[in-house]
């Protein structure tokens, strides 16, 4: 379960993000949706210790990771997608889900197994370079590759964005499939509010970096007024 | 017959002390995306540890591996100090220090050691080996150095291709920032490619000093053709640098040797318009042009 309290964070004279207030339940889909420069992605940064906060706390199952660095998080659990994905193109399908498994220590050949299985069309392209990938192959690599560390906490940044919707609700029944089956906590980052809404338990709002709405996924999708004011369908 | 043959044999001994030094220059670009004009003097300095030591009397393989520690050393304290400051920063910045570092190491050599040119001993025999009655230009020590190049090349790509630690290395290099989010120690990889560099730059020093006449600028005239070297490769791919030092290698012993000693500058640059006018990334590379 992660937990955030009053976080606050910024870009010198700019603040993002101002006393955040959250918790991502375990075994469940957390939304946080919000227009473009709602602070979704300094968020995520903030929680995954990218960027560093000027306030606040960030809580993982107990423990404080508040001012953690990044590349100790995944060997804490907690595993970040970032915005735009982040396949590195120059390494092989196989050598990015590998490099994902690095994060325990040594890669294990039951964890490559199971992510080809989730993901068949990765399966078939194992040693191609990561760079001919479509962008919904990339978004299974990037999912796959952050499972590789086989985190507790999964936080991913607009895994929609730019692909067909046929392909996102693909992705998204799969993280349903790994939060009921495994237990997997997900802080999931959309702008596209209604397919999110669709596959999350909960849902928070964020406008100019304050948390506006904080309910399940059932009651923001049914508040007609808070879906025109700040989700946009 | 006899002299085409001595002349090919000399252009690959030729090629593979360039491919050496632009296989130093390759592993620093590769991980920071720096060229460091510094390399030079920096074998220079670790030469230098290696020649004291011999002329004291130390075992001659000692005073080698010394200073192939020495770089390693070096590279690792050089990336930490002076260049992690100016990573990610406009890259003229890390061009204008390593131009920097070029001449401190320099007249640094030239305080400590002096400029008097000083007998580096050979790593073996000197003499042309003979097949039959005739006797051909390639030398035991020759056959070191070739053997040097080689090994190490292949112990590169294999960490690259095949090690744990080669795939970080290559992630750090290539995207920082997801790197980092998945464990990898950034910092620590970028450290190690600039102490494997030095490693390999000490290696092209000794293996250029040996069995000639060293003094702090006896690795000025290898400098340019690394550099070439390493361009025609691709400056991404260790192989583009063997491949790139042997190309230029064979080309500048046959001009030397069939034309004039006087036109191989010449040739070294028309070997590189030609390559970066077919191939503007070098010969080794993906299909997208080099940001330099
Ligand atoms: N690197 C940056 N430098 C300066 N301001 C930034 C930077 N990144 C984001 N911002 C600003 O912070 C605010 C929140 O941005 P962001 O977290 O990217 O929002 P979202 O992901 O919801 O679109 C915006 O006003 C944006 O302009
Ligand atoms: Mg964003």
């Amino acid at each position: 379960m992660l937990t955030i309290t009053e976080l606050t964070a910024g870009y010198g004279p700019i603040t993002a993000l101002r006393g955040v207030t959250l918790t991502a339940e375990q075994g469940r889909i957390t939304a946080v949706l919000g227009a473009n420069g709602a602070g979704k992605t300094t968020l995520l940064r903030t929680i995954s210790g990218l960027h560093r906060s000027t306030s606040g706390s960030v809580t993982l199952d107990g423990s404080t990771v508040t001012r953690v660095p990044a590349e100790k998080m995944p060997a804490l659990g907690m595993s970040h997608v970032p915005e735009g994905r982040g396949v590195i193109t120059e390494l092989t399908v196989e050598e990015n889900l590998r490099l994902g498994g690095l994060a325990r220590g040594r890669v294990k050949a039951d964890d490559l197994t199971r992510i080809y299985s989730l993901f068949p069309p990765l399966d078939e392209r194992r040693h191609v370079a990561a760079a001919t990938l479509s962008g919904g192959e990339r978004q299974m690599l990037v999912i796959g590759r952050a499972l590789m560390a086989r985190p507790t906490l999964l936080l991913l940044d607009e895994p929609s964005l730019g692909l067909a919707p046929r392909i996102v609700t693909q992705i998204f029944e799969l993280l349903k499939g790994l939060v009921d089956n495994e237990g997997l906590t997900v802080l999931l980052v959309e702008q596209n509010a209604r397919s999110a809404l669709s596959v999350a338990d909960h849902g928070i709002v964020l406008n100019l970096g304050q948390v506006v709405a904080d309910d399940s996924a059932a009651t923001l999708a049914a508040d007609d007024q808070l879906r025109h004011a700040y989700l946009g369908f | 017959m006899l002299q085409f043959t001595n002349t090919a044999l000399a252009g690959l001994v030729l090629g593979m002390i360039f491919a050496a030094f632009a296989l130093a220059l390759v592993l620093i670009w590769r991980s920071t995306r720096i060229l460091n004009f510094a390399q030079a003097p920096m074998a220079v300095l670790t030469t230098y540890i290696a020649l004291v030591m011999i002329e004291d009397g130390r075992p001659y393989w000692l005073a080698f591996v010394v200073a192939l520690l020495a770089g390693l050393v070096l590279g690792a304290v050089l990336e930490r100090v002076v260049i992690r400051p100016v990573e990610g920063k406009p890259d003229i910045n890390a061009v204008i220090l390593t131009l920097g570092l070029f001449i401190v190491f320099k007249s640094g050599a030239e305080v400590i050691f002096g400029t008097k040119l000083r007998t580096y001993p050979p790593t073996f025999g000197i003499r042309g080996i003979e097949i039959g009655d005739t006797t051909i230009g390639i030398t035991t020590s020759d056959f070191f150095t070739i053997g040097a190049v080689i090994a190490t090349l292949v112990l590169l790509v294999a960490l690259f291709r095949f090690t744990d630690l080669g795939l970080k290395m290559r992630a750090a290099a290539n995207n920082q920032e997801v790197a980092g989010l998945l464990g990898v120690k950034v910092g620590a990889m970028l450290t190690l490619g600039w102490a494997l560099a030095a490693v390999v730059g000490s290696l092209s020093g000794l293996l250029i000093a040996a069995g000639g006449l060293v003094q702090p600028s006896y690795m000025d005239s290898i400098v340019v053709f690394g550099f070439i070297a390493a361009v025609i490769g691709g400056l991404e791919s260790p192989a583009g640098a063997v491949v790139g030092g042997l190309l230029l290698g064979f080309s500048l012993s046959f001009v030397s040797g069939y034309l004039s000693a006087q036109l191989v500058a010449l040739v070294a640059l028309g070997i590189l318009m030609t390559v970066l006018t077919l191939r503007p990334g070098g010969l080794f590379t993906a299909t997208q042009g080099r940001r330099v």
